[in-house]
């Protein structure tokens, strides 16, 4: 299984390595949800659900659902 | 003849073109801190020099020139048909500058369009505090284009902005993004087939999401070059973002210098309280009810005063004209008191729209949407409901209107649905009268019973709304996919002018609109209560001396006057109905006044002074308060018509009956449909009287 934000930890970063799933929003991808970009969790509300993020410069919150769609590959430092 | 510039601000949604617009035309539209606020268009004048004028277009904020929600579709509707009035000679694009690069995406597209276009670089002020610093002429260099370097906050920049949309005419064409190397053969093909058009807008207009974008259908078929599936035009889509932020990415690489160790970081350390599992939600509540603890306890002091003034207006109206017999009475004790009955109010509705607009400006708002999310998802809302929920606690038709950014059409019609649920402020002068009628005074841990109890009907309103969204939910069925996006904006210290200013405007309008209805109902009150159909009205001087031969002579008027009600148009339309409410505890007099509410709520109090006020005949020295003419009204056998049990009874109808046309005129245009409005009309009052009825029962 690949990875995806759903499966990131509260502080950890990423990089978004595929977001060519149909059901993501295109909103999404033109916020900058895009191939390359640095995705960071910022925070968690209960169950996990919606996740805060900080990706390419923008804050903002998605539903657990979608974040499993996008692919990322964790930063290892 | 000197020709108006057509001005059209555009951006991302909470980048401050509202408050450009504010700038620029001296008008005062509502800004706040939640992207979403502006979503429909809104026009002002702004005078720039040598008698040029240019007329302005504040729009919905948008990511980007595919319309996910309906408010974005207003901005992509007129920028794809040339033969809008509004068709802007020049867009200005307002850009948040900790957010260029996201905010760019949105400039390259319209510049790919080919309309005139500016960039706003708003909020410079933070600049500093974030460490970023700007090479204006690299940038407006590579993105071809002029620059104002804008702080709305500060107000600077604003002349640069003039001069230079003064100036439109001299900005550079050049595109951003040449679109055919998204795919070069399949745009060659699309412009061999529409030779006169322009590549980009036949692009955007064969991939609008078709729930919103019914852009140029009509006047374009570009049905047969929807030949690609669905997942290939997305492909598509999501090349030409990569494609634009590489673009973005080398001109920011060399415009913009961004220092993080210099940025101070309030957002972390707001957001690890604010939305944290356990105190994010205790704080919520704890703000929730100093709100409801302010609207009784500090707003007590003005509201006297306003009370003791109207009574002494009331009473100057009666001994200035003391031979206008009943016309005297309507004004005095119908309009005056009716009038005053709203007035009263004034400060719990300013502090009410005091703190709903301190939420929003705070950049609070989001959090709330954030932390509610989850819960709402289970009854078949979003997190984005709850804004409209909240505010909804001011008016409901607003409400309604901020609905449109939810990106979901069921989620939105449910939001729709259930927000006349909530307490709006129409609510507040039954609710405070009859709180105060019924509920003695007295404190808990600090806490007045009676602003537990208005709490508890906010509670139970809201209670109400999130059950049938449940309900709605279930009954429903879509198979569109749900998704949810939500941008949480930077914290702000709210700027005391926005505060103040949509404090007073959603005051005034409150206090003027309800106003204009009390007027009216109050004159077709008195029409009705001073006419009837038959002897029993016009005798009814004879009929009551026969009855009563032994009581003195004040006595006998004040029953002749209520006789004569009794019997008059009005008391006739109160008695027919009386069958139906004497259940739920009301007399025929309430009737009317519930009668009266089905056009707006607040009339109630008004309607029942005018009517206790042609009932009677007595010349009292002092005015009664409304107040005190309700706890003064008994039965024939001398039991009082406001109990507990009847007060709770009217306090849960008010609760759930729908009773505002303005509320269901929205909800039709909203909709485009009758159906809706009606649904609610038919539902709500039904729930309204079956709650009343049990609660009656109950207690009685
Ligand atoms: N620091 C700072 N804040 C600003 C400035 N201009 C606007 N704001 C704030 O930014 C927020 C958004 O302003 P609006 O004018 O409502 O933004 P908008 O683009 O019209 O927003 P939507 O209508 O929701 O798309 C408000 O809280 C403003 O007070 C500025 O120059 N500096
Ligand atoms: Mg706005």
């Amino acid at each position: 299984m690949n990875l995806t934000i759903a499966d990131l930890k509260k502080g950890e970063s990423a990089v978004i390595t595929d977001s060519s799933s149909n059901d993501i929003p295109l909103k999404l991808l033109e916020m900058g949800c895009l191939p390359g970009n640095e995705v960071k969790l910022l925070q968690l509300a209960p169950f996990s659900d919606p996740m805060y993020l900080n990706v390419n410069d923008s804050f903002l919150a998605i539903r657990k659902e979608t974040a499993s769609l996008i692919v990322i590959e964790k930063i290892n430092e | 003849m000197s020709k108006q510039i057509n001005v059209a601000l555009i951006g991302n949604p909470n980048t401050g073109k509202t408050s450009v617009f504010n700038a620029l035309t001296g008008l005062n539209q509502k800004v706040g801190n939640y992207p979403g606020i502006t979503v429909d268009k809104k026009h002002g004048i702004c005078k720039l020099s040598r008698g040029v004028k240019a007329h302005i277009l504040d729009l919905p904020g948008t990511y980007s020139l595919n319309a996910s929600s309906l408010d974005e579709n207003v901005v992509i509707e007129l920028l794809l048909n040339k033969n809008d009035k509004d068709y802007p000679d020049v867009a200005v694009i307002v850009s948040d500058v900790e957010n260029l690069k996201r905010n760019l995406l949105l400039f390259t597209q319209i510049k790919d369009l080919k309309i005139p276009t500016l960039l706003v670089i708003n909020m410079s002020d933070v600049m500093k505090r974030k460490g970023i610093s700007l090479d204006v002429d690299v940038l407006e260099e590579k993105l071809n284009t002029k620059i104002a370097l804008v702080s709305t906050r500060k107000g600077t920049g604003i002349q640069e902005l003039k001069k230079l949309i003064e100036q439109y005419k001299t900005l550079p064409k050049k595109q951003c993004l040449d679109a055919s190397t998204i795919e070069p053969a399949y745009f060659e093909r699309l412009q061999k087939a529409f030779p006169n058009q322009d590549i980009y807008k036949l692009w955007l207009v064969i991939t609008q999401d078709a729930n919103f974008g019914k852009v140029s259908r009509q006047e374009l078929d570009v049905s047969k070059f929807k030949t690609k599936s669905t997942s290939e035009l997305k492909r598509l889509q999501q090349k030409e973002a990569i494609k634009r932020y590489q673009f973005i990415n080398n001109v920011l690489k060399e415009g913009q210098n961004i220092d993080r160790s210099k940025a101070r970081d309030l957002r972390s350390k707001l957001d690890r309280v604010l939305i944290h599992k356990v105190w994010g939600y205790i704080i919520f509540f704890i703000i929730l009810l100093t709100i409801f603890q302010a609207i009784y306890d500090w707003a007590t002091f003005p509201m006297d005063l306003i009370d003791t003034t109207f009574a002494g207006i009331a009473e100057w109206v009666k001994s200035s004209y003391p031979n206008g017999g009943k016309v005297t009475d309507l004004v005095a004790e119908g309009i005056v008191s009716g009038i005053g009955g709203i007035v009263i109010f004034i400060p719990q509705i300013a502090f009410l729209f005091l703190f709903i607009s301190i939420l929003e400006e705070s950049g609070y708002m989001s959090r709330v949407v954030f932390l509610m999310d989850r819960i709402m998802r289970r009854f078949g809302l979003s997190g984005k409901s709850l804004v409209p929920l909240i505010s909804g606690t001011a008016c409901a038709i607003p409400a309604v209107m901020a609905t449109r950014n939810i990106e979901n059409w069921k989620e939105r019609l449910i939001t729709i649905l259930v927000t006349p649920f909530t307490t709006c402020s129409a609510r507040l002068p039954v609710y405070l009268i009859i709180i105060a009628l019924i509920i003695p005074e007295g404190y808990i841990f600090g806490l007045s019973y009676q602003a537990l109890t208005l709490m508890l009907l906010y509670l139970i309103g809201f209670g109400m709304a999130v059950f049938s969204a449940y309900v709605l939910d279930r009954i429903m069925k879509t198979n569109r996919k749900t998704f949810f996006v939500v941008e949480m904006p930077n914290y702000k210290l709210p700027l005391l002018k926005n505060v103040i200013i949509t404090v007073f405007e959603k005051t005034k309008t409150f206090v003027f609109e309800a106003g204009k209805i009390i007027l009216a109902i109050s004159v077709i009150l008195w029409v009705l209560a001073s006419y009837g159909p038959d002897e029993k009205f016009n005798n009814a001087e004879a009929i009551v001396a026969e009855q009563y031969a032994d009581l003195s002579d004040a006595k006998i008027d004040d029953k002749v006057a209520a006789y004569r009600l009794e019997h008059s148009y009005i008391g006739i339309i109160g008695k027919t109905i009386e069958p139906v409410i004497k259940p739920l505890g009301y007399d025929w007099k309430i009737g009317i006044g519930l009668v009266a509410s089905f056009a707006a709520r607040e009339v109630f109090v008004g309607t029942l002074a005018t009517i206790y006020s042609i009932g009677s005949a007595t010349e009292n020295e002092s005015i009664d308060t409304i107040k005190t003419k309700m706890s003064n009204e008994i039965y024939e056998d001398g039991s009082k018509v406001f109990t507990f049990a009847s007060g709770i009874s009217l306090l849960l109808f008010y609760a759930f009956a729908m009773q505002c046309m303005s509320t269901l005129a929205i909800v039709k245009r909203e909709t485009k449909s009758w159906k809706w409005p009606m649904i609610q009309l038919i539902g709500m009052s039904a729930i309204a009287y079956i709650f009343a009825l049990i609660a009656f029962q109950i207690l009685k």
